[in-house]
């Protein structure tokens, strides 16, 4: 419910600041669901586009094993956007209005989504890399102001912590590997390593719409706070196993303890989510392709089901 | 001998699963809509995993310092033995299901035999994988119920694509030296003794979803003996791709 009189917005407010949840049938204003179901179905469209890179390695997973995880975490994937889908549908939108925003441009999901996995060592930097960026993310999301979202993140966050493990577990054999797996391994952090950085947004003296999101809690912590986390956490590993950061003016600051790093290519980030990325064209077409050859499937299901009424 | 025939048969299991664990994990991100995207990938992921747990028991028997994914990425395709039905590809959802419903009928089948197996580990494998054959024919038939029944273009579609593998089902009741010999052995049942039993199954079912029994007899044969369509050489060139061009690596 979303009603805009002051004085049910001071009662928001302040159930906000001493840190309750706020649950679908409460009252919030209009902007503030406007907010979770924008941030929330990108969550969910962001979980199912991410299927594709992953997906274009199933076929050729190098063992039975590697093949069962990967098809076991695409599930996980999967699943998350189904529980995402259902907590932002608790704010009254629909999945097929969210689909229908994702296909036409509307709603956006994460730009990560829109480079290519090339090598097999991508499967290996995306758990890594990229669900290690999720999840700093995601952990910080589990305190998020709006209830539905909370208990979907707690979920989300205890099988991220796996994919990342076996990502880092491929990255871990190949650099062990041959003088080939371990060119892969390479060329996947030198590709992926940037990419992951700006995964957290831009910085935040150049964010403008965290004001609101901060404000309602929806929000916890800010990018640069989120992207540090992760930059200390994950440069360690890289070097445990050997490999190079691909920026030549990283190094650890003494003082602070944190690793500081060169310049984000933020004209890169920019053309990326305008659309220029080199997969976004066929992320988005692989959707609606699927999506609509599917049709006859889903009307099928769906005159079946009249009949049984 | 006996071992020998054992052997190959556990390959021939093996093979079906591994190949049309494949072709599903083909679908991956490409359902008609999510919950039935990741259903597929779930029957993949049951597939890939019965392919593991036979070839780890295929590679005991050989004794020959063989892994199970040396069996699963290193043989030619004339050593593959699954059926032709599973290497058919998945031409769209009518054929998807079509394929898995012949086929999980007669896995339900074959698989609550080898749980009475007087071989321990393959009953022990086969009592694991009963139930997860058991959901996928569930699943399967409540499709072609559905499709059946629902619009006149899923009736049709779905009536094609029961026509054109029909002549692929054939294969899975032929019975050879080998099958004899362990089903004389109590070792694998001979399959044409739950051949009406498979056939019962058929054909309530696409009564219930007002399809017809395909009514060509003509029976295509060979994948049991490694001769295979031109389908298995596609997909084995994509699956054992990293395993051949890096034979000395490890994943």
């Amino acid at each position: 419910m979303s009603l805009t009189s002051n004085a049910t917005l001071e009662t928001f407010q302040e159930r906000i600041d001493q840190g309750e949840y706020i649950e679908p049938k409460d009252v919030f204003p209009d902007e503030y669901r406007k907010h979770l179901i924008r941030q929330m179905s990108q969550h969910a469209h962001s979980e199912v586009i991410g299927m594709q890179p992953e997906g274009n390695w199933i076929t050729r997973a190098p063992s039975l094993r590697a093949k069962q995880i990967l098809l076991a975490k695409i599930q996980d994937e999967g699943g998350h956007g189904l529980y995402l889908y259902s907590a932002a549908e608790t704010l009254g939108i629909s999945r097929s209005e969210m689909i229908n925003q994702l296909q036409t441009g509307k709603a956006k999901y994460s730009s990560i989504f829109n480079y290519p996995t090339l090598n097999w060592a991508d499967i290996g930097a995306i758990g890594w890399l990229v669900d290690g960026a999720a999840i700093v993310n995601q952990v910080s999301l589990q305190r998020t102001s709006y209830g539905p979202y909370s208990r979907a993140m707690v979920r989300i966050c205890k099988e991220e912590s796996f994919h990342q493990r076996q990502g880092y577990e491929i990255m871990t054999k190949m650099m062990r590997g041959t003088n080939e797996q371990q060119k892969m391994a390479q060329d996947a952090m030198n590709r992926w390593w940037w990419p992951s950085l700006m995964m957290f947004g831009p910085h935040d003296s150049n964010s403008p719409n965290s004001g609101n999101a901060f404000k309602w809690k929806i929000k916890r912590e800010s990018n640069d706070v989120l992207r540090q986390k992760f930059i200390d956490k994950t440069i360690p590993q890289a070097l445990l196993i050997g490999l190079t950061i691909p920026d030549k003016d990283y190094k650890l600051n003494e003082k602070t303890g944190h690793y500081e790093i060169g310049k984000i290519n933020w004209e890169e980030f920019n053309n990326v989510i305008n659309g220029n990325g080199p997969c976004n064209k066929q992320r988005i077409n692989h959707h609606i392709k699927y999506h609509n050859e599917g049709a006859w499937v889903r009307e099928a299901a769906l005159a079946y089901s009249k009949k049984q009424k | 001998m006996e071992k020998n025939n054992l052997y190959k048969y556990i390959i021939r299991l093996a093979d079906n699963a591994l190949i049309l664990g494949q072709r599903l994990s083909e679908n991956c991100s490409k359902g008609p809509f999510l919950e039935e995207d990741l259903a597929q990938t779930n029957i993949a992921l049951d597939y890939i995993g019965r392919a593991q747990v036979l070839f780890n028991y295929a590679a005991k028997l050989n004794n020959n310092n063989q892994t199970e994914d040396d069996l699963a990425y290193r043989r030619d395709e004339i050593d593959y033995l699954n059926f032709l039905l599973v290497e058919q590809a998945n031409q769209d959802f009518a054929y998807i299901i079509a394929r898995q419903f012949y086929y999980s009928a007669f896995d339900c089948l074959l698989y609550n035999e080898l749980t009475k197996s007087k071989d321990e580990t393959l009953a022990s494998i086969a009592k694991k994988s009963i139930k997860e054959s058991n959901y996928h024919l569930t699943h399967t038939i409540d499709w072609v119920i559905r499709l059946g029944n629902g619009t006149d273009e899923s009736k049709h579609r779905l009536q094609n694509a029961i026509d054109a593998l029909w002549t692929y089902t054939g294969e899975m009741f032929e019975q050879d030296e080998i099958d004899l010999n362990l089903s004389k052995n109590n070792i694998a049942p001979n399959a044409l003794d739950f051949k009406a039993n498979w056939l019962n199954t058929i054909s309530t079912t696409l009564k219930n979803a007002t399809l017809k029994l395909p009514e060509n007899s003509f029976m295509m044969f060979g994948g049991r003996n490694g001769k295979h369509t031109e389908n298995l050489g596609h997909i084995l060139s994509e699956m054992q791709y990293l395993q051949r061009a890096y034979p000395n690596a490890t994943w």
